[in-house]
């Protein structure tokens, strides 16, 4: 342990004269400067002005956990209180986090106050140790991983060694192959490829609103308007599967415009429009990574994610007209139905939602 | 105080007879730490870590990782009667029915965000100070990954209580798995168990959160610490402190007191924030669906370079047959993402093979001496800024009434021109601060009094510089390039090494080659000589006119020379 100087002696006393130590650089070490004494090392007021302030935090901590536990049983979680510039909070939240927190600030301050005005303050000088070892020593850690390897017989029984290669190259494919049942396919499913890319809307599908699930006329929906929508059989459907994937795909956005206002549609003819007197059906699952959309500018009816700002042009065709998305926003055929209801006509012509690698097979 | 040692002591001798540790404990109470504030990052870091342990632990006490569907009924009035995750109404429990279940919340949730920022921060103290040299490659491996395992971690904490801000965060993870060429499909349908959202992604994330990644994470911490151990800290160039030592204080008491003070200080700040300021307030987001989001939706600030990226990247999708590759998506998001982490544990190997430094550093760089790595920190730090920049397009946008258009092309073309440009600024800077130092030992620091000599001339009375400020600007080591090798030996046979080595003489160059070099010993101590000879002789001037300071008549131009003892700056 001789590359230790016991603390609290100044380096010099060590023998650790820079004059011998040279710098990286070739020059000799600048000197340790002189200790400065604190006002606590020589003035015995001072030190013991230091001690109280130590104490006074720690017991400052001990009265705050007390308050503590005073405060939980007392204050009730459901008061609520405003403070200036905090805003609104609870009242046992306020409480709690004070106590606690200022209780365990002091011990930390008191600690380190302590250290500060009280420990000793010299800087100690310890040798660093070379952290290569000697050749000595890895020639014979080298000489004793040889003797070894040499009675294992590793490297002379090739045929244990390759064996037993193959066999530690093959032990983790089980481990690996078990994380298919990851998606616990069920018998018959459909690949993901196709899973992606249809949804619940169906030929005849009401179109309701999306929440008080109610069904929609033509008239219901104001030229510049904008509705959420969803497939009427969405509620029965979450219901049996218990699960938003359903959701996940189909909500859907009507928009209505002047017709002369609509440039281009995805698809339809003059018999079988894609629309109902300019009111267009939209996917809301932006194309991009499959945020909903619904932030809608009427005057230019452009649709905005607000996620990475992808922006489509409903008016024509849903184009993407700026941002990180490639693909349009898919359109929804619509009609009305004999009660005079809005349906669709069909799924969705292109897959809704996020692009993925098979997306052009289906 | 003699009764503490005495139990004290019979502990010690309990334990030695059973492990044996004296010489151990010996070593270690008396282990030196040296003392700077910029040390105090990575205890901030691994702080923060044991107290994001400690409140998780409480919140799994309560927390129902479960993505079953359920109707609400607790204290928070406004989401009474509605329909949510048991994930999400669990959290609203432990917020609003558990005393002291919002301030656990609030504490994990800070903690996490100083425990990244720490590390963060700790790292470019590390990168800029050259910490990262030899012998402690391994260490900075080990820090870059606990910074991205650390970003994951998070990313998992806030997605857990599936409110609509992170679900709709999982969304796009979602969105982005599925951009991976040829596996992407199948990826997120074994992530979510079929179709997203599913029901299992938020159980798995949750073992995911609690028990793989925080595992990691300690292990990781411990042998990180063990090698700052083992390896012994750095220190910064100062006064009688070489390569060879170790210049601070032991162990035992004041680095423990210290130290341990510090943990409950961050312990303390942390809950004193989480009394005060809402973090993350999940309430009122809302529970997930997959077809709301709230406008100016942001990801916490960990995540926002990645999401800034995936804003600008332009639409570029291609189509193979029925194949498709999003670009838009899998460049920014998995390429750039991979790339950043990748070079950045990368980093100190790709500067020892272009410096040809195979030395062992325990002195740290001062930014200034070692120019062209810390402008290509300031590089990273701008681009990362671009990226950050872009991840709030939008905010900046309603904020300052601008078109998110133009600022996202803006931020297109600047995430190219403005890294390199900061490159530029940040190596003259670090030149120039090289050459004031040059100066400072030659000519000593500027006191900013002008003198005026009784023959009329004005000269500025410089100073001496101060031991340790010499000290520090001495301890710069001097690089100087690797020698541009000859293609051919001479003999004009090709020399085989020829390419690399001359690419690698070209790269010493670039990092080295302006290098402004210390003033030898001679020059300095000339200089010092001739200093102390001209300080003299202007003090033999002031003390000249200080006789006529009696008769009140202004004749200092400067009243703070008259201030100076005329020796006590002389060596």
């Amino acid at each position: 342990m001789s590359d230790i100087a016991t603390p609290g002696t100044t380096a010099d006393e060590h023998g650790h004269d820079s004059g011998d130590l040279e710098l990286p650089n070739g020059r000799p070490a600048p000197a340790p400067l002189p200790h400065e004494p604190r006002r606590a090392d020589v003035d015995p007021k001072a030190a013991r002005r230091a001690e109280r302030q130590v104490s006074t935090m720690f017991l400052l901590a001990s009265l705050l956990v007390i308050a503590f536990i005073v405060a939980y049983i007392a204050i009730d979680k459901n008061v609520v209180i405003a403070l200036p510039v905090i805003g609104t909070m609870s009242a046992s939240n306020l409480a709690l986090g004070l106590t606690f927190g200022l209780a365990v600030f002091l011990i930390g301050a008191g600690a380190i106050h302590w250290a500060k005005k009280l420990m000793p303050d010299v800087e100690v000088v310890q040798e660093r140790h070379v952290l290569e070892s000697s050749p000595a020593d890895r020639e014979e850690a080298i000489s004793v991983f040889d003797a070894g390897a040499q009675e294992s017989g590793f490297g002379s029984r090739k045929i244990i060694r390759r064996t037993l290669i193959t066999a530690l190259a093959l032990f983790p494919l089980p481990l690996v192959i078990i994380l298919r049942d990851l998606w616990v396919t069920p018998t018959d499913s459909p690949s993901p490829n196709e899973l992606l890319s249809e949804t619940i809307w169906t030929k005849g599908e009401r179109i309701v609103t999306d929440g008080s699930y109610r069904p929609i006329r033509p008239e219901d929906i104001p030229v510049g308007g904008l509705v959420n929508v969803v497939p009427a059989s969405l509620e029965k459907v979450e219901e049996v599967e218990g699960t938003l994937n359903a959701r996940a795909k189909a909500a859907s956005i009507l928009v209505r415009m002047t017709p002369a206002e609509i440039r281009s549609q995805q698809g339809g003819s003059a018999e079988e429009p894609w629309d109902v007197h300019g009111i267009l059906a939209f996917s809301k699952i932006c194309t991009h990574v499959g945020c909903p959309i619904s932030l809608y500018q009427q005057r230019t009816h452009q649709l905005l994610c607000p996620c990475h700002q992808s922006t489509f042009d409903l008016a024509d065709s849903a184009k993407v007209v700026f941002g990180p998305a490639a693909r349009r926003m898919p359109q929804l055929p619509i009609t009305v139905d004999a009660e005079g209801y809005l349906v669709a006509r069909s799924d969705f012509q292109e897959h809704v939602g996020p692009s993925f690698w098979e997306q052009g097979s289906s | 105080m003699s009764a503490v040692v005495k139990a004290g002591g019979a502990v010690a001798e309990y334990t030695d007879e059973r492990l044996g540790i004296a010489p151990f404990m010996k070593r270690s109470l008396n282990k030196v730490f040296p003392d700077h504030w910029s040390f105090m990052l990575g205890e901030i870091a691994l702080y923060s870590f044991i107290i994001l342990l400690l409140s998780g632990t409480y919140l799994t006490l309560w927390f129902k990782p479960s993505m079953t569907e359920i109707v609400y009924n607790g204290s928070y009035v406004p989401l009474d009667g509605v329909k949510m995750s048991e994930a999400y109404a669990s959290t609203l429990n432990i917020s609003f029915d558990v005393r002291g279940g919002l301030l656990m919340r609030q504490i994990h949730h800070w903690a996490a965000l100083f425990f990244l920022v720490a590390m963060t921060v700790h790292m470019l103290r590390v990168f800029f100070t050259g910490a990262f040299r030899k012998p402690r490659e391994l260490n900075w491996v080990m820090g870059a990954g606990l910074l991205t395992l650390g970003i994951l971690e998070g990313f998992a904490g806030y997605s857990l209580p599936d409110d609509l801000l992170s679900g709709t965060g999982l969304r796009i993870a979602e969105g982005i798995v599925l951009a991976i060429p040829i596996i992407g499909t199948w990826a997120s349908f074994l992530l979510f168990n079929g179709e997203f959202p599913g029901l299992d992604f938020i159980p798995r994330l949750y073992t995911v959160h609690v028990l793989l990644i925080p595992g990691i994470i300690l292990a990781l911490v411990t042998v990180h610490l063990m090698l700052v151990w083992h390896q012994k800290h750095t220190q910064y160039p100062g006064p009688g402190r070489t390569e060879k030592n170790v210049v601070g204080f032991p162990l035992l008491p004041v680095y423990m007191a210290k130290a341990g003070g510090f943990f409950f200080i961050v312990f303390g700040v942390t809950a004193l924030m989480s009394a005060i300021i809402t973090i993350n307030p999940i309430w009122a987001f809302g529970p997930y669906t997959p077809d709301q989001v709230s406008a100016g939706s942001q990801p916490d600030w960990y995540m926002g370079w990645l999401d800034g990226a995936v804003r600008i990247t332009p639409n570029w999708e291609w189509n193979i047959g029925a194949y498709s590759i999003s670009w838009n998506i899998f460049l920014p998001a998995v390429v750039l993402a991979g790339a950043v982490f990748t070079v950045m544990g990368a980093y100190p190997f790709i500067e020892r093979w272009a410096t040809g430094d195979n030395r062992e550093h325990h002195i740290l760089d001062r930014p200034r001496n070692a120019p062209t790595r810390t402008a290509l920190g300031a590089m990273a730090i701008a681009f990362y800024g671009m990226l950050w920049i872009s991840g709030g397009n939008d905010i900046i946008a309603t904020t300052f009434d601008l078109s998110i258009n133009t600022i996202t092309y803006v931020l297109r073309i600047a995430i190219f021109v403005v890294p390199p440009i900061i490159f530029i600024i940040t190596k003259r800077i670090c030149l120039s601060l090289q050459r004031r130092d040059h100066d400072k030992l030659l000519h000593g620091i500027e006191s900013g009094n002008i003198l005026r000599t009784p023959e009329g001339e004005f000269i500025e009375i410089h100073l001496p510089l101060g031991d340790k400020e010499k000290a520090k600007i001495l301890g710069k080591v001097d690089h100087t390039p690797i020698a541009l090798e000859s293609d051919v030996d001479e003999n004009g046979v090709a020399n085989p090494k020829g390419r690399t080595a001359r690419l690698r003489a070209k790269f010493s160059h670039w990092f080295y080659g302006d290098n402004v070099y210390l003033p030898t010993a001679a020059e300095i101590e000339a200089a010092e000589a001739h200093a102390a000879h001209e300080y003299h002789e202007q003090h033999s001037v002031i003390d000249d006119f200080r006789g006529l300071e009696v008769t009140s008549e202004p004749v200092l131009h400067s009243p703070a020379i008259g201030g100076h003892e005329p020796n006590a700056h002389e060596h």
